[in-house]
């Protein structure tokens, strides 16, 4: 169990460091790098309290505290990448409109270019 | 039909070998009516094919898919103005000897869509097996949705209504749109109306449907098609106006 809280220590740092340096590098917004940073400290958190993981394990009717260690790691992830489904389907929506406005506008100036040279 | 309120869309992708004689076609047919050609960023030489036909060309900046690129048309010929839009496949597989028939039914209607599907009355190529029992698996699913079972629900020969054009602007399935579009219909209470039309084999080029592709067409159009039923109406989606 220790080993395993040590591994998840271990883990959160390095998630931290990663999305802090994408941070600079400017490869994630800061907006898009909260959820990541708040997933690594809470788990930076539960790694470090033993304490905490016990009263949750007890909480979730769980006899063993690395059960309730692998089930709030898996949902602490699911919430996130659901969090980036939503994201990203969002940003396809905007994305299709965005192209389709711009192919329409690039219709219509065309048109628009050729009316005038039929014109002179 | 009316001259000039009444907009010709063809969604193309990589269509090189046929849309040419799809376009050169029509205008023999019905010299009147304009054509807008949508290319879905072909990688081949639709758009100039297209051109050199004489259609007007709509180029999506880059690949969308069929709902997508529909979509955009549909938006155009809102915007543009247009009463009606009739929409054929750039593959050659629609006879536009049918278009007057299909608008015919539409204004004489009042209804909101009319699709033209295959028939073997009228004298219609039938299509092969897979697709026979899907278009039969779908019309089983649509008819306790929609109230009767449509004749070809996956069929891309439709005419539609200025009021259709303006719900489509807004919400339009991006992918395989043809069996969502109906339920979309359904959910405000639209009518559509069927028309036998002749169905020819494409002129060039392969389906896309291919049969991995058509597991995930079933799953994918299932999944549109109860999603559309949940969806609350009247609030658009992000990023759609």
């Amino acid at each position: 169990m220790e080993r395993l809280l040590d591994a998840l220590a271990i883990l959160s740092l390095a998630l931290f460091i990663i999305v802090l340096r994408s941070l600079r590098r400017e490869h994630i917004r800061v907006e898009h790098s909260v959820s990541w940073l708040a997933a690594s400290v809470a788990l930076l958190a539960l790694s470090r309290s033993r304490a905490l993981l016990e009263r949750l394990s007890a909480w979730l009717g769980l006899h063993d505290a690395s059960e309730a260690l692998i089930a709030i790691i898996l949902v602490v992830f699911l919430g996130v990448f659901y969090r980036y489904s939503r994201i990203v389907s969002g940003l396809k929506d905007m994305n299709i409109t965005l192209t389709q406005r711009l192919a329409i506008l690039e219709h219509k100036l065309q048109r628009q270019h050729e009316e005038t040279q039929d014109k002179s | 039909m009316t001259p000039g309120r009444t907009l010709l869309i063809i969604p193309a992708y990589n269509e090189e070998g046929a849309i040419a004689s799809v376009v050169r076609e029509v205008k023999e047919t019905l010299a009147e009516l304009p054509i807008l050609v949508i290319d879905d960023c072909s990688a081949d030489s639709t758009v100039d094919q297209a051109r050199m036909a004489g259609a007007s060309v709509l180029q999506v900046p880059y690949h969308l898919g069929l709902g997508g690129c529909v979509q955009a048309g549909y938006r155009l010929a809102y915007e543009l103005g247009y009463d009606q839009v009739v929409r054929i496949d750039g593959d050659g597989q629609h006879d536009p000897r049918d278009i007057p028939r299909l608008l015919e039914t539409l204004t004489r209607t009042g209804c909101e869509m009319v699709i033209g599907i295959r028939s073997k009355e009228s004298g219609g190529l039938q299509t092969h097996l897979i697709r026979r029992l899907g278009i039969h698996f779908f019309r089983l699913i649509l008819r306790p949705i929609l109230g009767r079972s449509p004749g070809d629900p996956t069929s891309g020969f439709v005419a539609v209504s200025r009021r259709a054009l303006q719900v489509f602007g807004r919400s339009f399935p991006l992918e395989y749109p043809e069996i969502e579009t109906l339920v979309v219909l359904q959910r405000r209470r639209f009518r559509f109306e069927e028309v036998p039309c002749r169905m020819r084999r494409r002129m060039a080029g392969r389906s896309s449907i291919t049969a991995l592709k058509s597991v995930y067409y079933v799953i994918h159009v299932l999944l549109g098609v109860f999603i559309n039923i949940l969806r609350f109406d009247g609030r658009p989606r992000r990023g759609q106006a």
